[in-house]
């Protein structure tokens, strides 16, 4: 019962917290400076997001590599999906190298 | 346009959704493992839909009181106030219907929804967050039942999914603007720093403080 109502209340405050703007902000519009800040947040978040998937726990060499060879070649225009799945054979390889 | 915005969100949420599948075997094996059965874990994943809050109660709610996990991943999730306020000027109806739109906030949906006039396409939104939906949930019912071994995932390579999708992203974004080049150098410093003194949740918020540079006024900027 204690990890049912745990999984409800953090359920229930997710939905609060995404909800959070549209139900207490309402249609009202925000001043050009919250604007402005708001359009960086993407850039902001995807740095983050990027540092704590590759520096969370250990740096691990091998999935730098490969996430470095999927940066590379969508410079070069390759399709994501394709990047991603060269970016996944690189490390494995890698990984299978140092074994 | 607002179907083709839709569509186009669905083809760009497959991408990352294919590696929230890979994440979300990992949280299926681990709840199992856990002792929590088989429907509870689905059932926290359709309805909660967020990586870092299930991963976080998971792991604290086994070595310490339950508040304190609720709280744990409440926190960790606290980004979702702040990507509320973003999209909400880009949202359309009334107060609920808003407040329903914003369920489809995930951070990868968030990111391709960005439009290049700094406002949010929600159908976009939507249609990027349906097939991480699917795959997060399917995901975490097969790692539910058939508990694959996180050797064999990180042996395979799987873990880079998820970091390479967002580099991709983040390399489109910074083609918008110096100011977002400016704004992700600066959230990847401050995420770096934070990760030498707390958990990557708490890192991945203090991140998105580097939008702040946006209360300063623009000079020449074009995009």
């Amino acid at each position: 019962m204690r990890v049912w109502l745990s999984v409800l209340a953090v359920t229930v405050v997710s939905w609060l917290m995404k909800a959070s703007a549209p139900l207490i902000i309402g249609q009202r519009k925000l001043p050009p400076a919250a604007i402005r800040m708001t359009t960086l947040m993407a850039p902001a978040l995807l740095a983050g997001l990027i540092v704590t998937e590759l520096g969370g726990e250990e740096l691990d060499w091998t999935q730098l590599a490969g996430v470095g060879a999927a940066g590379v070649l969508s410079l070069a225009k390759v399709p994501m999906l394709v990047a991603v799945a060269a970016a996944i054979v690189v490390t494995a390889v890698l990984r299978l190298m140092v074994s | 346009m607002r179907r083709a915005a839709f569509v186009d969100g669905m083809k760009l949420g497959a991408g990352p959704g294919s590696a929230a599948f890979v994440l979300a075997l990992s949280f299926g094996a681990e709840a199992e493992a856990r002792g929590w059965g088989f429907g509870l874990p689905v059932l926290f994943s359709m309805f909660a839909f967020s990586g870092s809050a299930q991963f976080t109660l998971l792991t604290t709610l086994a070595s310490g009181s339950a508040l304190a996990a609720i709280t744990s991943a409440v926190l960790i999730n606290a980004r979702y106030l702040v990507m509320s306020v973003a999209l909400n000027n880009s949202l359309h109806g009334g107060r609920l219907f808003r407040a329903l739109q914003a369920q489809a906030l995930v951070d990868a949906s968030f990111v391709v929804a960005h439009r290049n006039d700094g406002g949010y396409d929600v159908a976009r939104l939507i249609g990027a967050s349906v097939p991480q939906w699917l795959f997060w949930v399917s995901g975490t019912a097969i790692g539910a039942l058939t508990s694959p071994s996180p050797d064999l995932m990180h042996t395979l390579g799987l873990d880079v999914t998820f970091p390479a999708f967002f580099l991709i992203l983040a390399l489109d974004e910074l083609r918008r603007s110096p100011r977002a080049t400016i704004a992700a150098l600066l959230g990847a410093t401050i995420a770096a720093g934070l990760l030498l003194v707390t958990s990557p949740g708490y890192a991945l918020l203090g991140a998105t403080a580097a939008a702040l540079i946006g209360v300063l006024p623009e000079k020449e900027e074009t995009a």
